[in-house]
């Protein structure tokens, strides 16, 4: 397993972090969070035709760019470095990853592509009432009408479900039960009986929507009855794919402390010379770098489907996801009232980092996903 | 020297190893008679200078017969324990005489060395130590007691850092002497840790003398030359693990070998305790059924992660070093993640043994294993550097934040306030 990035993708990284410096400012994060669509289509469409990144992890057959899971986590750290507004996770993480996966060979034609090339949003739609995020939940049906489906039933917390244009729904065939019966569906925007709205979030850089489906037609994405096991490794990859969006952003808040810590004076010295800011910043970087080191293993497991994965990618999920949390906590701490302001900047990481950690599985639940997945 | 060089002349100095190997080594000899042999041969520590037994090689090409050493089942020089750090600080410091007198005797594992450098009164802070050494026209004569001390019970010479000046900072007055053990005026006493062994002693010295010719450097250098014993202590405990698994075979030599290991070995061998035994956790959750109890596995689940990343770490660090890249702040944090493990660890362990936690030795849980987990691994966050001290050095060192004011290093360390030691 490796764990060091090759030159060239030391390279890329390079790449994407000067769009991102460049594209990403804060003043622009600030501008699209308070926007209802939540990204800038110019800035999707300079990322999509200049860098191909919509299609980083897509085979070439399909109209992607062809590289590895570890390229997709690279764009994703520095993603979350930047606080980047743009429906990247949703698309690219999410909706490509689990047609890839679970599509039959038309479909990823049919539907990478359009992907790949920025042109069609996509995300998953998983959740349904506040409980969790497995499969095993779904209540929300799909009946077969003719070649097709409708669906009846609601989805929720899905991120960037108000502007996908193309939606990948989890469905149960009615009477089954469990991870039994469940299903892959994709329905378009404006498929009829179909409600999209917007849900106040959080964190204002992940725009989530809840979803009602009325008799709403949809198409079997792959093999009917076949989610219950195709979701989990998805899921997984999903989990590693979060896991690199959060280092970068922990990654930001270790250095926006160390920074204040060497700019602010109190008591005639730099706040940085005082212990007790020392040591919760040797702590935050233990705690980063531990995190870092579980993301790119995790990465590379996942780009070489390694057998340890579902146990790799719960672990780093979790590390990341109280990495952040912590790392944001002590970088507002650090800077003392101004962090609790709104004009600092702080608080966007914090609240990125509250979204992360409950998106697709608390640390609680990944915890207790990487016992029972462990084998030695 | 390019790669190809490198490479070609690794290969020749593997060939010629080998080939001295097959015409010298000899299971049923003493071990004694080989390491002389050895020594003589130059290969014994090839990385040292040609002129002292070694063929002056780089690090790398030292390591690789070393490797050719073992793959035959070559027994080594007595190349652990404190013994390194010695040679390591008699290389760099020591006269003709010093290295001529200890060196070989050393190599053979005839002489067994000890490190006098902590002290009660001086921690964290050994440039604080207040052993003295005054010269009373023919001998330096020593003073005080020092603790932590691994093998001294057993060991000819010591390694001493004391002071012999208190009219300049603390740095500054500190000289470095090599002292005869057995001699009046040295007593080595056990000092029992709280787990019940006794891995360290305690010394007091009471006018215990060292000729002159013993120091170490110049009067004044003592800290210098204990920079140069500290910066090796990382490669020491590397040796160890990797010499323990060379003691297998049949003959002679390897009898008397295992004699040497056991003897160097007894004070570790409650180490793996004190790491936490993470290696146990499921297999006992799952034999006292507390596997099913989901707290139970959130606490070993975050010792696996503490455990999993600080070990994917040192394998990115170590993969960075092959690329040649140069070395981030994560190179600094093995030891503080260490300690981490170990405590979420002891707490697991607690939550899994239940209340056999409550006792311990035979009654105890896996035989004694776990209490002693529970009573050893508060040593992971003290022994080598507390975790405070690493914090200090990875926030200034590391992450660049603005040292602490000091009040000790500016004026002469008579005025500096110091512990008072009762005895």
């Amino acid at each position: 397993m490796s764990f060091t990035f090759s030159n060239e993708q030391e390279e890329f990284r390079l790449i994407v972090r000067r769009f991102m410096d460049d594209k990403s400012p804060r003043t622009e994060v600030r501008k699209l969070m308070d926007s209802e669509q939540g990204y800038d289509p110019t800035v999707w469409q300079q990322l999509s035709v200049e860098l191909g990144l919509p299609g980083i992890h897509i085979p070439e057959a399909y109209g992607g760019q062809g590289f590895g899971f570890v390229e997709l986590c690279i764009v994703l750290e520095e993603m979350g470095r930047a606080l980047f507004c743009a429906p990247y996770f949703s698309a690219t993480a999410l909706a490509a990853t689990t047609i890839i996966h679970a599509g039959t060979e038309a479909q990823k034609c049919a539907l990478l592509p359009g992907i790949a090339s920025g042109q069609t949003l996509a995300t998953l739609a998983l959740s349904e009432t506040n409980q969790d995020w497995l499969p095993a939940n779904t209540e929300l049906s799909a009946t077969p009408a003719g070649d097709n489906y409708l669906l009846n039933g609601e989805k929720s917390y899905v991120v960037d479900g108000h502007i996908a244009d193309l939606l990948i729904v989890v469905a149960r065939t009615p009477g089954s039960t469990g991870n039994n019966g469940l299903s892959l569906f994709t329905v378009a925007a404006d498929a009829t009986g179909l409600n999209r709205r917007l849900l106040k979030s959080l964190d204002p850089t992940r725009k989530l929507a809840h979803l009602t489906f009325k008799q709403t037609p949809a198409t079997l994405l792959g093999e009917l009855n076949t989610a219950g096991d195709m979701l989990p490794p998805i899921l997984d990859l999903a989990a590693v794919a979060l896991a690199s969006e959060m280092i970068g952003g922990a990654q930001m808040m270790l250095q926006s402390a160390l920074d204040y810590a060497q700019l602010r004076m109190q008591f005639g010295r730099l706040i940085g010379s005082f212990q007790a800011i020392k040591h919760k910043c040797a702590d935050m970087l233990l705690d980063v770098e531990l995190a870092k080191s579980t993301a790119y293993y995790a990465a590379a497991a996942a780009a070489e489907e390694a057998p340890d994965l579902p146990a790799v990618a719960s672990l780093a999920k979790a590390y990341a996801a109280d990495t952040y949390m912590k790392s944001a906590a002590e970088c507002l701490q650090i800077h003392g009232g101004i962090g609790f302001t709104w004009e600092n900047d702080t608080h966007l990481y914090f609240k990125r980092a509250k979204s992360s950690e409950v998106f697709l599985g608390d640390p609680n639940y990944h915890r207790d996903q990487l016992v029972l997945r462990w084998e030695n | 020297m390019n790669d190809a060089t490198t490479e070609q002349s690794e290969h020749s100095i593997r060939t010629q190893v080998r080939e001295w190997i097959d015409a010298n080594w000899d299971p049923d000899a003493s071990l004694l008679d080989w390491r002389n042999k050895l020594i003589d041969s130059g290969w014994g520590c090839a990385a040292w200078p040609k002129e002292w037994y070694g063929r002056g090689l780089s690090i790398s090409l030292g390591d690789a017969v070393d490797d050719e050493l073992r793959k035959a089942g070559a027994v080594s020089v007595a190349k652990t324990g404190v013994r390194m750090l010695a040679a390591a600080t008699i290389l760099e410091h020591g006269n003709a005489m010093h290295k001529g007198k200890f060196l070989r005797r050393l190599l053979t594992g005839e002489d067994t060395w000890c490190q006098l450098f902590s002290e009660p009164g001086s921690g964290s802070d050994l440039a604080g130590l207040t052993t003295r050494a005054d010269f009373d026209g023919e001998n330096w004569v020593l003073n005080g007691q020092k603790v932590w001390t691994t093998s001294a019970h057993h060991a000819q010479y010591g390694m001493v850092l004391t002071r012999t000046n208190w009219d300049v900072p603390k740095h500054q007055g500190m000289t470095y002497f090599l002292i005869d053990m057995n001699q009046p005026g040295v007593e080595v006493r056990p000092l029992k840790q709280m787990n019940g062994h006794a891995s360290f002693n305690e010394i007091f010295f009471t006018d215990a003398k060292i000729a002159p010719e013993f120091m170490l450097d110049k009067e004044g250098n003592g800290w210098k030359v204990a920079m140069t014993t500290l910066a090796h202590e990382r490669r020491l405990s590397d040796g160890l693990r990797s010499w323990g698994k060379s003691e297998k075979g049949e003959g002679r030599i390897y009898e008397e070998l295992r004699v040497e290991i056991a003897s160097v070995m007894e004070p570790y061998k409650w180490y793996p305790q004190r790491a936490g035994r993470v290696d146990l956790l499921i297999e006992r959750a799952k034999a006292t059924g507390k596997y099913d109890d989901p707290t139970v596995r959130q606490a070993i689940a975050k010792v696996l992660m503490m455990a999993k990343a600080a070990e994917w770490t040192g394998r990115r660090v170590k993969a960075a070093q092959a690329l040649g890249r140069p070395p981030g702040p994560e190179g600094s944090l093995g030891k503080l993640a260490g300690s981490q493990v170990a405590r979420l660890a002891a707490q697991a362990h607690t939550l899994i043994a239940g209340n056999d936690a409550l006792l311990t030795g035979d009654d105890g849980a896996l035989g004694g294993i776990i209490s002693e987990v529970l009573v050893s691994t508060p040593a992971e966050s003290i022994a080598g550097g507390t975790d405070e001290i690493q914090r200090n050095i990875i926030a200034e060192r590391s992450l660049g934040l603005p040292k602490e004011p000091r009040t000790d290093v500016d004026r002469p360390f008579r005025d500096v306030p110091r512990n008072t030691v009762t005895e």
